[in-house]
């Protein structure tokens, strides 16, 4: 178990982990259409932070701090915050294959931000990230009804989730084709696929403290999501009160999810497999796959966004594109694996 | 510390489950609760655990509701021990038992040596700490349960409820595992199902019909033909031992009619 490790251990596993997330944030910021050497960037964020007055070219330093990095920031908050999404609902729903992007939530959340960006909901009150949180909510809301109605079981779980998505991603589509303007409708795959190419500083400001609030409020209940291994009734008899822990995590989820689909749109297979990559690291106690999950989510997504740059020449794929281009085949070997553990 | 149950009620789907059960649990005694299927076992066994909130009557610890007393706390009294909890987690056997601290630690409490010797201790009295780094799925369904009751005992709480412990386990099994909880010294409840383990290992015994408690006392008293004639229908002679136990054995039922048997004809 990680806890009896000696804290000097500890530390400097974490900090080792800082050091490979900042070097990511480098490298995300380095690679593009014009590559920029790695001390470019850590001089720009010099001049930037500290004002070292390095000299450098003033393009390369616009390029990196107002496009590059922020675009970074933005796709490590979001890959954490779906990886962390993905162990919550894979533990307590007890659900090899929940995510929120299998559940609806993420579907919901376009849905919602769709609504008050084009149909103009809400008359000006509902910014577009609060537009999300509702609609994640009230998806999330009607799959687990529809799930519960439907018997709880694994299978029921995901149908309804299946049943869900399709539900909010046809809503989403028809508000998109019907109201909007040809402009508006290339936003279509926008919402759908997940695309970083708008994000700026003022997004990271938005995505920097849920992501961090998510992970502290996911670390806090770390024990009690290990209680939840033999299910509800096993939690509730070790101590943990089970309606308490789902209702702020069932939240914090869907706050985590809906502002990530508010910002970059509905990105797949994050919150499916990297909790499943991160088990195979460091094992199942939520004290360690947690932070695990947190960071390789933001490298997978620092480099699934850096892919999603570079591989075709002079155009920009939707970044929901590579992660499911990695996350379909990683889905199936999990899906194959299962097999010989049940 | 005292433990019982006042008039519980409790219906699911509208059917009355449990009906005015009323029960006092003796420090240190091991009580055993036995009932044909449907009889409200499980139920009542939620009930007092705490997992479940009796729709009316309470269930007392050392005389308030449990629903007085916080989560955690009634976690450190009484541990329980499901029928047949299952996860499909790569975690091991360890580790399993390692949960039963869960009650004993905070969000940043840090684990212990302490912690660590309560789970070696509670994985040698299940005989099962050369497993420990074994893989569940890899465990038998014995070895599985005698890990849940290890953490149950590494979750030092002075009651044990058990819901029908013995379950798909060999008879070998069955009856070393009801011998481990019968040496720890507890205080136990548990379901039972066969009435001769009831009989060897309990103080006391709750029969249950109908979502009522229809008996209770010492196995010789409570175990008697007519009664389990009347409960379980089923024709037994008890044969006592002299020493205030008892055996049961089943006498195989009278043959029925024979039914009427319909020949087909050749159609003519």
């Amino acid at each position: 178990m990680i806890s009896d490790r000696p804290i000097l251990l500890r530390t400097g596993a974490a900090f080792a982990a800082l050091l490979l997330l900042l070097f990511a944030l480098g490298v995300g910021a380095a690679v593009g259409e014009t590559a920029i050497p790695l001390d470019v960037v850590a001089k720009t964020v010099a001049n930037r932070l500290w004002h070292a007055g390095y000299p450098l070219e003033p393009i390369d330093e616009g390029i990196i701090w107002n496009y590059r990095l922020s675009r970074a920031m933005v796709a490590a908050c979001c890959g954490s915050a779906l990886a962390l999404c993905g162990v919550i609902l894979q533990s307590l729903l007890r659900n090899a294959l929940a995510d929120p992007y299998i559940l609806g939530i993420s579907a919901g959340a376009s849905t919602g931000a769709v609504s008050v960006a084009i149909l103009g909901i809400g008359a000006g009150a509902l910014t577009l990230p609060a537009g999300a949180f509702l609609g994640a909510l009230v998806a999330f809301g009607l799959v687990s009804a529809l799930a519960l109605r439907a018997g709880r079981g694994t299978s029921a779980i995901i149908l309804a989730g299946i049943a869900g998505s399709q539900l909010f991603n046809a809503l989403t589509s028809f508000i998109v084709t019907k109201a909007a303007s040809a402009e508006q409708a290339r936003g279509i795959m926008f919402w759908l696929l997940g695309n970083l190419s708008g994000v700026r500083w003022p997004d990271v400001w938005l995505a920097l403290p849920v992501a961090i609030l998510g992970l502290l409020v996911c670390l806090w209940h770390a024990r009690a999501l290990d209680a939840f291994t033999f299910g509800t009734e096993s939690a509730a008899s070790l101590g943990i009160p089970v309606r308490r822990v789902y209702v702020v995590l069932i939240a914090i989820s869907a706050l985590m999810t809906a502002t990530m689909v508010s910002i970059v749109g509905s990105i797949g297979f994050v919150g499916l497999v990297i909790p499943h990559a991160a088990r195979m690291v460091v094992g199942v106690r939520h004290g360690l796959l947690l932070p695990a999950s947190a960071l390789i989510g933001a490298i997978f997504m620092i480099a699934a966004d850096v892919l999603s740059r570079v591989i075709i020449p002079g155009q920009v794929l939707p970044i929901g594109v590579i992660t499911a281009l990695f996350g379909a085949p990683a889905f199936a070997l999990i899906l194959s694996q299962r097999r010989s553990v049940l | 510390m005292t433990l019982s149950a006042k008039n519980l009620h409790w219906s699911a789907g509208g059917a009355t489950i449990l009906s005015d059960v009323s029960l006092d649990v003796r420090p240190g005694e091991f009580l055993g609760i036995i009932g044909p299927n449907g009889s409200g076992k499980t139920s009542l066994m939620s009930l007092i655990s705490g997992i479940r909130k009796p729709q009316a009557g309470a269930v007392l610890l050392d005389g308030r509701p449990l629903s007085d007393h916080g989560r955690q706390a009634i976690a450190r009294r009484i541990a329980f021990v499901e029928q047949q909890a299952e996860t499909t987690e790569r975690i091991t056997a360890r580790q399993a038992v390692e949960l039963g601290r869960t009650p004993y630690l905070g969000a940043l409490t840090p684990w212990s040596r302490a912690d660590d010797a309560i789970v070696d201790r509670a994985l040698e009295e299940v005989d099962m700490a050369h497993f420990a780094g074994r893989l569940w799925h890899t465990l038998s369904g014995g070895e599985r349960q005698r890990l849940h009751i290890a953490r149950a005992l590494a979750q030092q709480s002075p009651t044990l409820l058990l819901d029908e412990p013995t379950n798909h386990l060999d008879i070998g099994h069955q009856i070393s595992l009801l011998q481990l909880v019968r040496e720890q010294e507890l205080t136990v409840v548990a379901a039972l199902h066969d009435l001769n383990h009831a009989a060897m290992f309990c103080d006391r015994i709750a029969v249950m019909q109908g979502g009522r408690i229809v008996a209770l006392g010492t196995p010789a008293k409570v175990l008697e033909p007519q009664r389990l004639l009347e409960v379980f229908g089923v024709t037994v002679d008890v044969e006592r031992d002299g020493a205030g136990g008892c055996f049961i054995r089943y006498r195989r039922p009278e043959p029925r009619p024979p039914r009427l048997k319909l020949v087909a004809s050749e159609g003519k």
